[in-house]
């Protein structure tokens, strides 16, 4: 079990435990944490589990995708530490991983 | 009708509609009962993976769930499972259930589903003819899928195709039968069909179009072979068919809502009974992007439904209506498809199918009207801007790759 912590929008922080294989995304819907709302269900299809990866993090959260580059180039407010969640399987390596999700998905 | 001090909300239908509106209205901050009737044993999963990663085992049984049974208890949501809606009663405003219980409601949100069309061919009840619909036929199927077994698929629609595809990458031998003379006829063009059956052969399944099948063999009760129309039997251990689906609209229309290819709703989800709505696979919208009414079959369209339903009810402002759009992987493939491409009068091929990246844009009257991309996100993504804004673009232009995707979409930002 690997400790996350997502960070909303309005700087509430909600700090789940989750498990290795699974994505941060499933982590946080399994937990209830609002913020991601993964409409395609993990399929790199919809761009709405975007979440911002602490700097400290992102080189740990591993290689993107050119599917996962190529829906972020769409999506909005995207900055250098934008991460579709649902491309992110957590690994012990992931501990205390931060997130933040933004105001909205849509 | 003003449904927003609604304190009784009971949903029919555990799948991905009925699963979002309950979560869209304890979101929208609706504290009061709220019901959700599955007539499945487990709690609301998510389908696409069935034909997908789930069939090649690469990911378990609960990953499929949108939320583990736990989250609706703790959000107060009463979640029968294996259960159905016998009847409704309109005019008492209640709902009576296979379980013999009765509920009450102020507000009803019918989120059926569709059931998969049958064979009707003699045979098709022997074992080992299947459909996929559920969980329960994905986990029929799992243990059958065996490197060297013969499998026959009847249907080269979208679950006709995955499924080969997985089969074929787990080992079996595959055959996919459709009556059509090319495939994915419902849903796309000639470029598409003919850029998948391409794939399709290179992976080595036998791709038949134009062919009608006359039977299932057997032996001792279970499935042996397909009779061809022409004759041929092509050996089988397993018959998969995935020949479409119908709206399960008979609760509805036994309690005289009006249903024509599904149940009647307007942009708010709502039926001809202001207290009743339906979302999902089960419901007939306007499709407000080409100024006519239909029937959608896609997860998009459930989760849209649901979030149109609940703000209905709690009198919350309309969320948006994007256009249709879907998704379908294949392979090595993600095949993303953007609005509705039936009615086009020109296309625009942009890139080379060779490359395996490319999209199909279709207009109707100069307008885009939907588009195909094949590993191509960026193609999809604008043209569901373009599809939006109504933008009417020189096909030429479309199919220009020196223009960068993302320009085209920029001059037509929302």
């Amino acid at each position: 079990m690997t400790k996350i912590t997502y960070i909303s929008h309005d700087g509430t922080e909600r700090t789940v435990e989750a498990r290795d294989g699974e994505t941060v995304m499933e982590t946080a819907v399994k937990n209830g944490v609002p913020g991601i709302d993964a409409d395609c269900g993990g399929a790199c299809a919809c761009a709405t589990c975007h979440v911002y990866v602490d700097e400290a993090f992102l080189a740990a959260t591993g290689k993107q995708e050119e599917m996962e580059r190529s829906m972020l180039d769409f999506a909005e407010n995207v900055r250098p530490n934008s991460r579709l969640s649902c491309q992110i399987k957590v690994t012990p390596a992931l501990e205390g991983l931060r997130v933040t999700t933004p105001e909205s998905q849509h | 009708m003003d449904l927003s001090s609604a304190e009784r909300i009971v949903v029919v239908g555990g799948g991905q509609a009925g699963a979002q509106a309950v979560q869209s209205l304890r979101q929208g901050g609706y504290r009061g009962g709220l019901t959700l009737v599955c007539g499945e044993d487990v709690p609301p999963y998510q389908r696409p993976p069935l034909s997908k990663a789930y069939m090649k085992g690469e990911l378990d049984t609960d990953r499929l769930f949108f939320r583990p049974a736990s989250w609706y208890a703790a959000e107060g949501i009463d979640l029968k499972l294996g259960v159905t809606a016998r009847n409704i009663d309109r005019s008492a405003l209640t709902v009576t259930l296979s379980s013999g219980e009765t509920l009450a409601y102020d507000a009803l949100i019918l989120a059926t589903g569709s059931t998969p069309r049958k064979l009707s061919l003699p045979g098709s009840d022997l074992k080992g003819v299947y459909d996929l619909r559920g969980l329960a036929d994905a986990d029929a199927l799992k243990p059958l899928m065996m490197p060297g077994a013969r499998i026959v698929i009847i249907g080269a629609g979208y679950i006709g195709l995955e499924a080969a595809a997985v089969a074929r990458q787990i080992g079996l031998t595959v055959t996919v039968l459709e009556l059509a003379e090319r495939v994915l006829a419902r849903v796309t063009s000639p470029v598409i069909s003919e850029f998948f059956t391409a794939v399709h052969r290179a992976n080595g399944v036998d791709v038949l179009t134009g062919i009608q099948t006359r039977a299932i063999r057997g032996a001792g009760g279970r499935v042996t072979g397909v009779e061809l129309a022409d004759g041929r039997i092509l050996p089988a251990d397993l018959v998969l068919a995935g020949i479409g689906i119908t709206p399960a609209d008979g609760l509805a229309r036994e309690a005289g809502l009006a249903c024509s290819n599904g149940i009647l709703t307007d942009r708010d989800a709502r039926t001809c009974d202001p207290r009743i709505f339906a979302a999902g696979d089960c419901a007939h919208r306007p499709l407000v992007h080409y100024g006519r009414s239909g029937r959608l079959e896609s997860v998009h369209n459930a989760i849209e439904q649901g979030k149109l339903a609940a703000a209905a009810i709690l009198g919350l402002p309309r969320p948006a209506e994007d256009c249709p759009w879907f998704w379908s992987d294949q392979y090595d493939l993600k095949l993303q498809i953007a609005g509705l491409s039936q009615g086009y009068d020109e296309l625009s091929v942009r890139g080379d199918p060779a490359s395996r990246r490319f999209a199909v844009f279709y207009l109707r009257a100069g307008a885009v009207i939907a588009a195909d991309a094949v590993n191509s996100a960026p193609d999809f993504l604008t043209a569901k801007r373009l599809i939006a804004a109504g933008a009417r673009i020189a096909p030429a232009r479309l199919q220009d790759t020196s223009i960068p995707i993302k320009d085209i979409a920029a001059l037509h930002a929302a």
